[in-house]
């Protein structure tokens, strides 16, 4: 019986130091805050800071302004995502593929991705959003929402793209030679093969790309839309004040949080599986 | 205020002056400051004076406020002189927006870039007295739909745009009402690329800014209108914009107050500003 005891000791250890890592996290954390409790309050000019930053009643006052500017950065979103993931990994297929007649596309492809990389994309935005409704469209096809929206897609089409290209170059050779060794055509191995695989692999990259892109979207507002960005922007010039954007800011953590940790949660699934197993 | 007339006498003098870089010494002789600026100023001795970065005309003349030449320079360099600080004595600094109005200390005694006087705004910053009253202004291509609109019921259908954070947004959505939402952009250089895109159909601006803009900035922009102050429109009030309840507040709002009631201002505003209020009028009824 002398295993179960040693088991059993053993448990109890774990335990005991589980507890103690878990005090000590309580008391840095409860020193951390009393810090900032009170010490800040205590600084000289902190009770302008608060009027400026933290002003209950600006607060409630711009919230539900907010959040209807909000929808729009929603629907900007949820209409450009698909375009991205479409548009991201036509560019990693057309730049993986080995056909020698293909060659020009391939280096479409990477001049594409080189250059909406290395491009800011508030330059991408105004480029877009201004430059291509002045070669003469009328309404509604010269709207800044449509020409902002291609140029994100533009923009984070190229991200994608890479991000796809690593997963499929991530899929081990071994796989496209078994799959070619049963009969598959070289695209039927990319369809059935490789990008299932691929794509799974990525996943949590792409949800990186997807917080990134929540937040980019408020550059749409250079071209003139009304977003929750923007919208704070006019009321904190409205009454000289800055808790319009403390107030936005809490309406993005309240999407970005939830994203990150589904991307954890994502990341951490995709370990055990692929690993086998919980190394700490 | 029995200083009164002796310090619009030492502004007007200053002005005269101005233009050869003389010292016209203030009430201690030596061009920093007089006795109400002793020891409120951020450098003793030397007035430190913000504008935009960058500054536009007519406001200022060239991006260069150290010329005195423009609107807003002009009034700068007369205060200062009223103030008792020579010309050598003041300093420049530019800001934007909103580092003028943020909670942490000030890098200027005041700061002046058509900043509206408003309620609101005074909760976080002090205001002087006004030195310009001005209306908003419609501009647009000489073809736009606007163009000889005689009231505000004949601008609804169209779409406009404005600068973020100014009151002439607040002017759009609270007295025009447009049926459609208007576009809001950083600068006038953006609204002025949306024009041309034919994103929005008009812009508003105040006066004397619509006149230049559509004179300079925009290529066959006209001002189409402007909008007298009437019932429930306000004048758009241009204050000198200061760090809360600075103490300089009062010495600058006595010698503005020589300055309107000597004709300083009336001058200055008739140099730089003449040209840029005539334009037709758009009832608001």
């Amino acid at each position: 019986m002398t295993g179960g005891a040693r088991a059993r000791e053993r448990l109890d250890h774990e335990r005991r130091a589980r507890r103690r890592s878990a005090a000590v996290a309580t008391a840095s954390t409860a020193a951390v805050l009393a810090a900032v409790v009170l010490v800040v309050p205590r600084l000289p000019r902190w009770a302008r800071v608060r009027a400026s930053f933290f002003d209950g009643e600006r607060f409630a006052d711009s919230l539900p302004r907010l959040l209807s500017a909000f929808l729009l950065d929603v629907r900007i979103f949820l209409w450009c995502t698909p375009v991205i993931f479409g548009l991201g990994l036509l560019v990693a297929v057309a730049r993986g593929s080995r056909a020698p007649a293909l060659f020009p596309l391939r280096a479409l492809v990477v001049a594409y991705v080189d250059v909406m990389r290395g491009v800011p994309v508030i330059l991408s935005i105004y480029l877009v959003g201004f430059g291509v409704p002045g070669l003469g469209l009328e309404r509604p096809w010269n709207s800044p929402l449509l020409w902002g929206s291609v140029a994100l897609c533009l923009t984070y089409g190229a991200y994608v793209g890479e991000v796809f290209r690593a997963g499929i170059e991530g899929v081990h050779e071994g796989q496209r030679a078994a799959a070619r060794s049963l009969g598959l055509s070289s695209g039927q191995t990319m369809r059935f093969v490789v990008l299932p695989q691929a794509v799974r692999r990525v996943v949590p990259a792409l949800m990186n790309d997807l917080v990134s892109l929540q937040k980019d979207v408020a550059l749409v507002s250079l071209i003139g839309p009304i977003e929750i960005l923007r919208q704070a922007g006019i009321d904190k010039s409205k009454f000289a004040n800055f808790t319009p954007y403390v107030a936005a800011a809490a309406i993005f953590l309240c999407v970005t949080i939830p994203l990150t940790r589904l991307t954890d949660w994502l990341l951490a699934r995709e370990r055990r599986r692929t690993t086998g197993t919980a190394v700490r | 205020m029995t200083r009164r007339p002796l310090l619009a006498a030492l502004a007007a003098t200053s002005l005269a002056l101005a233009a050869c870089g003389g010292d016209d010494g203030g009430a201690s002789g030596d061009g920093t400051g007089n006795d109400c600026t002793a020891g409120k100023t951020l450098t003793d001795g030397t007035l430190t004076i913000a504008t935009g970065n960058p500054a536009y005309e007519p406001w200022v003349a060239g991006d260069a406020p150290e010329s005195g030449e423009g609107f807003e320079a002009a009034v700068a360099y007369a205060v200062a002189g009223a103030l008792g600080f020579s010309d050598a004595n003041v300093a420049w600094v530019r800001t934007g927006f909103d580092e003028a109005i943020q909670p942490g200390a000030k890098n200027f005694d005041f700061n002046l870039q058509q900043y509206s006087i408003t309620d609101e705004r005074k909760q976080t910053v002090s205001f002087s007295a006004p030195y310009y009253t001005s209306n908003q202004a419609v501009v647009g291509f000489a073809d736009s739909p606007a163009v000889g609109a005689g009231s505000v019921a004949d601008l609804r259908g169209l779409k406009f745009g404005a600068q973020s954070g100014t009151t002439s947004l607040a002017f759009i959505t609270d007295v025009i009402k447009p049926d459609a939402e208007p576009f809001v952009y950083d600068d006038n250089a953006a609204a002025k690329a949306a024009l041309e895109a034919k994103q929005i159909d008009a812009i508003v601006v105040d006066l004397p800014t619509a006149f230049y803009i559509a004179a300079v900035e925009i290529e066959g922009g006209t001002v189409i209108g402007q909008f007298p102050a009437s019932e429930g429109v306000d004048a758009d009030q241009f204050g000198l914009l200061f760090d809360l309840d600075n103490p300089l507040v009062e010495c600058v709002d006595d010698v503005l107050a020589s300055l309107r009631d000597d004709g300083t201002l009336a001058t200055i505003e008739q140099e730089w500003l003449a040209d840029k209020t005539n334009a037709p009028v758009i009832s608001v009824d």
